[in-house]
């Protein structure tokens, strides 16, 4: 009881009298803030692409592919074999008939707004079900495409990144002229970042028949899943497979999550290192300017543990101090920074969303702590180890 | 060279601080190197690309192919010195997770189109003659422990055999090859031994995209054009452009990621020199009667100038170097995601660059107060003491 008391005595002096080391203060502030900065920066990259790409992600949605396939691109489903799935059990179903859409899905080139050069974007034939099986979807300007002609709606990021997707422009891919009559808004997901049109005008314009790519289906319920699964994997007309959608999209984001998440935690690790000698500079001339005042407290009676917990809470105070502002910095000059970049499984272009999430803030928090710690360490341990006699005789 | 011990007892002065200082200059120096790395990995290796070649593909995109005739009809046009075609297979081997970059080609005429690609010619003609055959990067081979005369089953989502089986190939050759930044984890096979399969199908005779070597890389737009031009209005048109442009669009299509994490870490890169250059420059203001001293036991200005030079560059040099050259060795380990970033390495255009702003800091660090030293007056600068 005695110490405790003894550290809050001696801490709060030494909080109080950061006042006079200001300059060699602010450099350790800033310095962890930087690395903040770039650690939730960098993250909050990768953050936003897997928000987009799993999105809210319904957890009643699957796709089925081929066998074998892990993109819809590689897939393909013959037009009997759709028949046969749209029977299966355990889908939803509607008035009208299972909720679930078959679809196919190509990518045509098409000039970047940003750059001019073509980039891939994907174009997806939809079938009548395809609204139901996503109810998330809203037309936010023009209207749905009239089934059975060349038209297509737009993705909200689709029509942000790319050249000319506006409401009453034509387009042309090849030899086919499409009429753009339609924005429509998923809720920042993916699916934001593709063109929509009727599934039966894509497959001639693509040659492929009554051939689709795959079939995107709701479940009548979370415990159907399986009954879905196991009734298509056993039937032996059929040769494929089912996988949740969330669980699809978080497949397809791996690559690009890794090569994020390696880049940004090595940068951050390395600059963390360098916020730390400019922490380990401060807080030793913290230490050695108030020498005579921790050798006097020595002399008081005052014990090791209480000089050495105050120097450490000193640390950990300009982190956290450094750690909030760089926190607040990126959030505000990152978050929600649109960009976009390419899905490497299926080669087309996905728009989103810097995310600077509060997990993300917890972790660079925790971050700033920890490199404070380590800077207030070896000055915490020489201001426990000053001899005192020769300390106080010292100035 | 007597005046060594002076600069090395400056040196020495603080220890810690100095310690520091270098501590912190090393670190945005392997900062910068990794950097730079990273840029150019993002890149996809636009500057290693082959001035002299072109690609070809579909107008529409990468995915739809080209009939396999149009080899011959560029190969016929003025100023193609040669022609071949590859097509994506797409395979992975066990799991979808390990991914392989693969292509069927023409064995023959791709090893003479990327003779940086180096083969054994022992190796070179084995594969040549064997139909199943596969040559990897010695990259890919390493990481799954492939060897010469290994069978490795590939199993392609694109190409499903009739009877779903795996595809079989034999490592017949591994390539390297020692031009900065070239892809070593490429595993490519005779075009031969799946169009055989899928023969009478749609997908027989059908090629992914074409690559042209031109005569004369300054005429290779025209080319371009021409060949667009030939198989405009037919049922497959074409788009080409020199293999820079299609590596630097595709990089572009990646986006600005790279762009992005480069601009923040140098941000902060420069700041940690800020904060270093800070740190040096003080402690020589700290010292600015000491110089003055000098000055009255007669040394020049221009030596005091010198003295004081050479300590900040010392700094700077033995923090930067290092820096520089532990990155250099932790990027030329290689990728470190695993083979997602093929073009991973340190372009030696950036390592000069390092070395300059390494001088630069440490000039600068030391130029500003070695001056105002210089215009001391001696002796108010010995009653600032």
């Amino acid at each position: 009881m005695h110490s405790l008391s003894q550290i809050v005595a001696v801490t709060s002096v030494t909080l109080r009298s950061i006042g006079q080391r200001l300059g060699s203060s602010i450099v350790a502030v800033i310095g962890i803030a930087g690395v903040v900065i770039v650690f939730t920066a960098v993250l909050s990259i990768a953050e936003g692409f897997q928000a987009a790409m799993t999105g809210k992600g319904d957890p009643l949605r699957v796709l089925i592919l081929r066998s074998g396939a892990d993109t819809e691109m590689t897939s393909g489903l013959g037009g009997e074999d759709v028949r046969t799935i749209l029977d299966a059990p355990g889908l939803e179903r509607s008035a009208e008939g299972p909720v679930a859409s078959p679809e196919l899905f190509v990518i045509v080139g098409h000039p970047l707004k940003r750059s001019g050069t073509d980039a891939n974007v994907p174009l997806r034939g939809i079938s009548p079900a395809a609204l139901k099986v996503r109810p998330e979807v809203r037309i936010v300007q023009g209207r749905m495409f009239q089934p059975g002609t060349n038209e297509i709606i737009v993705g909200r990021a689709a029509s942000q990144q790319f050249d000319g997707l506006y409401v009453g422009r034509s387009v042309r891919w090849g030899e086919g002229s499409w009429q753009v009559v339609g924005i429509f808004d998923t809720g920042g997901s993916v699916a934001e970042s593709e063109l929509w049109c009727d599934a039966r005008v894509l497959q001639p314009a693509y040659r492929r028949g009554n051939s689709y790519q795959s079939v995107i289906a709701r479940l009548a319920s979370q415990d159907s899943f399986q009954l879905l699964k196991d009734s298509l994997t056993s039937d032996p007309r059929l040769q494929v497979t089912v996988v949740r959608e969330r669980d699809y999209y978080a497949e397809q984001s791996r690559v690009m999550q890794m090569i994020i998440r390696t880049i940004g935690m090595g940068i951050a690790a390395l600059m963390g290192l360098g916020a730390i000698f400019g922490a380990v500079n401060t807080m030793y001339s913290a230490v050695s300017s108030r020498t005579r005042e921790i050798a006097t407290l020595r002399a008081l009676g005052f014990g090791r543990t209480p000089v050495v917990v105050s120097v450490l809470i000193e640390a950990v105070f300009l982190s956290l101090i450094g750690g909030a502002l760089g926190g607040a910095l990126a959030w505000a000059a990152f978050d929600g920074y649109q960009t976009a970049t390419m899905n490497w499984q299926s080669f087309s272009q996905v728009a989103f969303a810097f995310a600077v999430t509060p997990s993300l803030l917890g972790q660079a928090l925790m971050y700033a702590v920890l490199m404070g710690l380590l800077g207030g360490l070896f000055p915490a341990w020489r201001a426990a180890r000053l001899p005192v006699v020769t300390a106080l005789r010292q100035l | 060279m007597k005046f060594l011990p002076l600069i090395w007892r400056n040196l020495l002065r603080r220890k810690i601080r100095t310690a520091l200082t270098i501590g912190s200059i090393f670190i945005a120096f392997l900062l910068f190197g990794i950097l730079m790395a990273i840029r150019a990995a993002f890149t996809l290796g636009v500057d290693i690309a082959g001035a002299d070649r072109l690609v070809t593909i579909h107008k529409v995109s990468l995915i739809q192919l080209l009939p396999r005739s149009y080899r011959d009809r560029i190969r016929a046009m003025e100023g193609v010195t040669d022609v071949t075609h590859a097509n994506w297979f797409g395979a992975y081997y066990r799991e979808p997770s390990n991914f392989i970059a693969n292509f069927a080609v023409e064995p023959e005429p791709w090893l003479r189109m990327y003779p940086e690609y180096q083969l054994p010619d022992e190796q070179r003609k084995t594969w040549i003659a064997n139909r199943t055959g596969a040559v990897v990067g010695i990259v890919t081979a390493e990481k799954f422990g492939w060897k010469i005369g290994d069978r490795v089953p590939l199993i392609s989502p694109i190409y499903r055999k009739p009877d779903g089986s795996p595809w079989d190939f034999t490592v017949d050759g591994i390539y390297d090859s020692t031009l900065k930044g070239a892809d070593r984890t490429q595993f490519f096979f005779h075009y031969d031994y799946i169009n055989e399969v899928f023969r009478d199908s749609p997908v027989s005779d059908q090629v992914g995209w074409y690559v042209i070597r031109t005569k004369d890389p300054s005429t290779s737009d025209q080319l371009a054009k021409r060949v667009d031009t030939l198989f405009a209005n037919s049922t497959a048109e074409t788009k080409t452009a020199t293999e820079k442009a299609f590596v630097s669009d595709f990089a572009k299509q990646v986006g600005d990621i790279g762009a992005i994490m480069v601009a923040i870490a140098s941000i902060v890169m420069f700041f940690i020199l800020f904060v270093a250059g800070n740190a040096m420059a003080q402690s020589i203001r700290e010292r600015t009667n000491e110089l003055a001293v000098l000055k009255t036991v007669g040394f020049r200005d221009g030596l005091i100038l010198t003295l004081v030079l050479i300590e900040s560059c010392a700094i700077a040099i033995l923090g930067g170097a290092l820096g520089l050259g532990v990155a250099w060795v932790l990027v030329s380990q290689g990728d470190p995601t695993g083979g997602l970033l093929p073009a991973f390495y340190f372009p030696v255009r950036d390592l000069m660059l390092g070395g300059l702003l390494v001088l630069a800091l440490g000039v600068g660090t030391g130029l500003l107060p070695a001056m105002q030293a210089q215009r001391l007056k001696i002796v108010n600068a010995l009653r600032r003491a």
